[in-house]
C-alpha cells in the first residue's frame, strides 16, 4: 500500500447521495481474477451509454457526455467530492479497488457506509467525512471553477481550497498512523517480521520435521 | 502447567506475538491453495511488490473448476479456464509447487494434502476453502481463510487471529452395521445444529472415534465447519501416525522418529476442561438422510420427513415449509419412499478410497434402478482413482451402471459442467444442501456413500443395513 501524506489534486464533484458499491463497480465485474484493472468499470452504468461487461475494451465504447467523470475538466482527478452515504450496499472490497485504479486517492462526503469506509483504509483511499455545508460549499466552488483543487494534509488533518480556507477533519488515530506509514495488515504484520523469524528458527530446532 | 486442551497446544505452540487485546499473530505451517479464492491473493502481493515468505509452505492445485470427464480437450467454459491457467501462472512464476490438471496427483485440495503427507499431526494448516477443518483430523489446528488472509499468509507466514472456545463432542461406543462417519456427523449437527459450534474449536473424542479410521476423522471434520465451528480436530493415535508414514511429504529416518515422539503429545489432557461438551451414544445413530436445504434438517432413514404443523415455533415451522416446498417434499412422506434422479459420489467430504469400496461393496454385481438418469462416482485425487482401478473398483462401477470420471470437485457445488438439473433430486455425499449448491433449482439430499451407493441400486432412499444384512 502507497503512502498517503499530502496531495494537491483535481476535485470532481459526484452530486447523488446514497451511491451504492453496485453503482461504482457493477456485479458482473466481480467474476474478474484481478484485484486491479477495475478504473476503466468505475461507475460503469453511468458512465457509458451501452452495457459493459467484463474483459471489453472500454476505449471505444459510447461515452455518456451527461456524466460528471466523463467532462474534460475533471480528467485525472484525484479527490471525489460526494455526497450523504457514499459506498452502500454490498461489502466489495472492489469498490475501493476500481476508485483507486481509476487515480482517486481521497474521497469527501458528508457520510460513507460503514464497511466501505473500513475498506478504503484497507486499500490505501482516504474517506473524509465532512459536515455537509462545508461539502455543499466545496460542490459549489468545484462546479464555478475550472481545474478547482484542494489540498488534503493528513498529518494536519486539514483540507485546504484555493482561497486558503481550511476545513478540520476527524481521523482515526490508528488507521492514520498506517495510511501515513503505507501499512495494510500485512505491512503491520511485517513490522512483526523479526519475531516471525525468531519464531521459525526455534521451531527449527524444536520440530525441525516441519521445515523439510 | 494446568491440564491443556489439544486445541489449547495447538494454538500455544504457534504463537508468534499477542497484542493486549488478545489478538495473536499465529504462524501457519501448511497454507492449500485452489484457483478460486488466490488470484486477488496473488494480484494483491504482485501490486505491494511482496513475495511469498516461505515458498515450500505453500502447495496448490486446481480442483473447483476442472472437467471430470473429457480433459484432453482442455476446460471448455472460458471463466473457469481463465481460473485454472490463472492459478497455474501465478504458481509458476512465484515458484509454487502445483499439482497441475494432468498430474496424477492432483485431485480436491482436502484429498491431496493428506494423502500426500503435506498435512501432518501438530501442524497449521490452512487454505481459503471453508472445508479446511478436514485435515483437523490429523490432530492440526486447521481452517478456512478468506483472499485477503491468503494474501496474508502468502506474505507473511501468519494470521492474525482470536482464539476460540472449545467444545468435545464425545461419541462412545460402537457404530452400528452400516453406520458410517458421514452419519455420525449429521447426527452430531442434527443435534446441534448449524450454528451450535460458532465461536468453538471442536474435538471429537470418545470410543466411536477412536475406532474410526483417518478417512472416517476426516469426514466428520470435514463436517465441522457445516455446525458452524471453523475447526474440528481428532487427537493423534496410532492410526494417524500409521496413516501418515511413508507419505511423499512426511518426515523420513530420524526426523521421523522425532516427530512421531511430538505426535504423541497431541492429546488433550485427562483432566483439561472444555467450555462444551456434547454426548452422544455411537449405538444409536442410524444411518442419516437430509430431508431440507440445510445440513441440520436431517433424519435417520427409518424416519418421515418432518411435519411443519407439528412445529410450535413459528420461525422454525417457516423454515421447514419453506424448505419442503423447495425440495418438492410431503410432510410424512417415509424417507424410503423418496425416489432420486441422480446420485453423486465424491467430494473433499466422501471421495476417498475407503469411501469408494464401501460403495462399490454395496452395488458389486447389481444395476442402477431405471428411474435414475445419472449416477457419478468421481473420485478425490489422481492416486485415489488409481488405486481403486487397481482393485477393480471401476469395473464394479461400470458394470452396475454408475459413470466413473476425473477427480475434482465436480457436483458439490456445481462450478464446472456437473450438475442438477431444476427439480432434480440427487442422493449425494457431499457436505451442503443449500439451495442450488448443485445446480439451480435442485434439491440434494446429503447421505454416506453407503446409502448414496443403496438409493442409486433402489431408485429411491433405502436403509443400506437391510441391503446389507441380506
Ligand atoms: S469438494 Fe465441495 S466442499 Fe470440498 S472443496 Fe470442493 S467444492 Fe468445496
Amino acid at each position: 500500500m502507497d503512502k498517503f501524506t499530502r496531495i494537491d489534486g483535481l476535485v470532481a464533484p459526484l452530486d447523488r447521495a446514497n451511491v451504492d458499491t453496485d453503482a461504482i463497480i457493477p456485479k458482473q465485474f466481480l467474476k474478474s481474477i484481478k484485484r486491479s484493472g477495475f478504473g476503466p468499470n468505475l461507475f460503469d452504468e453511468w458512465r457509458y451509454l451501452d452495457h459493459g461487461e467484463p474483459g471489453q475494451d472500454c476505449s471505444n465504447r459510447p461515452l455518456n457526455p451527461d456524466f460528471v467523470l466523463n467532462q474534460p475538466r475533471y480528467q485525472g482527478a484525484q479527490i471525489l467530492l460526494a455526497r450523504e452515504n457514499f459506498g452502500c450496499g454490498s461489502s466489495r472490497e472492489h469498490a475501493p479497488w476500481a476508485l483507486l485504479d481509476y487515480g482517486f486517492l481521497a474521497v469527501i462526503a458528508p457520510s460513507f457506509a460503514d464497511i466501505f469506509f473500513n475498506n478504503c483504509f484497507k486499500n490505501g483511499i482516504l474517506p473524509i467525512v465532512m459536515n455537509a455545508d462545508e461539502v455543499d460549499r466545496l460542490f459549489k466552488e468545484t462546479v464555478a471553477t475550472e481545474g478547482y483543487r484542494l489540498t488534503v494534509d493528513l498529518e494536519k488533518q486539514l483540507v485546504t481550497t484555493p482561497g486558503g480556507h481550511g476545513i478540520k477533519f476527524e481521523v482515526d488515530a490508528f488507521r492514520k498512523y498506517c495510511l501515513l506509514n503505507g501499512l495494510d495488515d500485512i505491512g503491520l504484520t511485517l513490522q512483526n517480521a523479526d519475531k516471525i523469524k525468531a519464531y521459525e528458527e526455534r521451531c527449527k530446532i524444536e520440530a525441525p520435521w516441519l521445515f523439510v | 502447567m494446568s491440564a491443556q486442551t489439544l486445541y489449547d497446544k495447538l494454538w500455544q505452540s504457534h504463537v508468534v506475538h499477542t497484542e493486549s487485546d488478545g489478538t495473536t499473530l499465529l504462524y501457519i505451517d501448511r497454507h492449500l491453495l485452489h484457483e478460486v479464492t488466490s488470484p486477488q491473493a496473488f494480484e494483491g502481493l504482485r501490486l505491494a511488490g511482496r513475495k511469498p515468505w516461505r515458498l515450500s509452505a505453500n502447495l496448490a492445485v486446481a480442483d473447483h473448476n476442472v472437467p471430470t470427464t473429457g480433459r484432453a480437450q482442455g476446460i471448455a467454459d472460458p471463466i473457469s479456464r481463465l481460473q485454472v491457467e490463472t492459478l497455474d501462472d501465478n504458481c509458476a512464476s512465484f515458484g509454487i509447487t502445483e499439482f497441475k490438471m494432468g498430474d496424477v496427483r492432483q485431485g480436491i485440495v482436502h484429498v491431496i494434502g493428506p494423502e500426500q503427507g503435506a498435512t501432518l499431526p501438530g501442524m497449521t494448516v490452512v487454505c481459503g476453502d471453508s472445508h479446511t477443518s478436514t485435515h483437523g483430523a490429523f490432530g492440526a489446528l486447521a481452517h478456512g481463510i478468506g483472499t485477503s488472509e491468503v494474501e496474508h499468509v502468502l506474505a507473511t507466514q501468519c494470521l492474525l487471529q482470536k482464539k476460540s472456545k472449545t467444545m468435545l463432542v464425545r461419541v462412545e461406543g460402537a457404530l452400528g452395521m452400516g453406520v458410517t462417519a458421514k452419519d455420525v456427523a449429521l447426527a452430531i449437527i442434527g443435534r446441534i445444529g448449524t450454528a451450535g459450534g460458532t465461536g468453538y474449536a471442536i474435538e471429537f473424542g470418545g470410543s466411536a472415534i477412536r475406532a474410526l479410521s483417518m478417512e472416517g476423522r476426516m469426514t466428520l471434520c470435514n463436517m465441522a465447519i457445516e455446525a458452524g465451528a471453523r475447526a474440528g480436530m481428532v487427537a493423534v493415535d496410532d492410526t494417524t501416525i500409521d496413516y501418515v508414514k511413508g507419505r511423499p511429504y512426511a518426515p523420513k529416518g530420524d526426523l521421523w522418529d522425532q516427530a512421531v515422539t511430538d505426535w504423541h503429545t497431541l492429546v488433550s489432557d485427562a483432566d483439561a476442561q472444555f467450555d462444551s461438551v456434547v454426548d452422544l451414544d455411537a449405538a444409536a445413530i442410524k444411518p442419516q438422510v437430509t430431508w431440507g436445504t440445510s445440513p441440520e434438517m436431517v433424519v435417520s432413514i427409518e424416519d418421515k420427513v418432518p411435519d411443519p404443523a407439528l412445529e410450535s415455533d413459528t420461525v422454525k415451522r417457516g423454515g421447514i415449509e419453506r424448505a419442503l416446498a423447495y425440495m418438492g417434499l410431503q410432510a410424512n412422506t417415509p424417507m424410503t419412499e423418496i425416489k432420486i434422479d441422480k446420485v453423486f459420489i465424491g467430494s473433499c467430504t466422501n471421495s476417498r478410497i475407503e469411501d469408494l469400496r464401501a460403495a462399490a461393496a454395496v452395488a458389486k454385481g447389481k444395476k442402477v434402478a431405471a428411474n435414475v438418469k445419472l449416477a457419478m462416482v468421481v473420485p478425490g485425487s489422481g492416486l485415489v482413482k488409481l488405486q481403486a482401478e487397481q482393485e477393480g473398483l471401476d469395473k464394479i462401477f461400470v458394470e452396475a451402471g454408475f459413470e466413473w470420471r476425473d477427480p475434482g470437485c465436480s457436483m458439490c457445488l456445481a462450478m464446472n459442467a456437473d450438475r442438477l438439473e431444476p427439480g432434480e433430486r440427487c442422493a449425494s455425499t457431499s457436505n451442503r444442501n443449500f439451495e442450488g449448491r448443485q445446480g439451480p433449482g435442485g434439491r440434494t439430499h446429503l447421505v454416506s456413500p453407503v446409502m448414496a451407493a443403496a438409493a442409486a441400486i433402489a431408485g429411491h432412499f433405502v436403509d443400506v443395513r437391510q441391503l446389507q444384512g441380506s
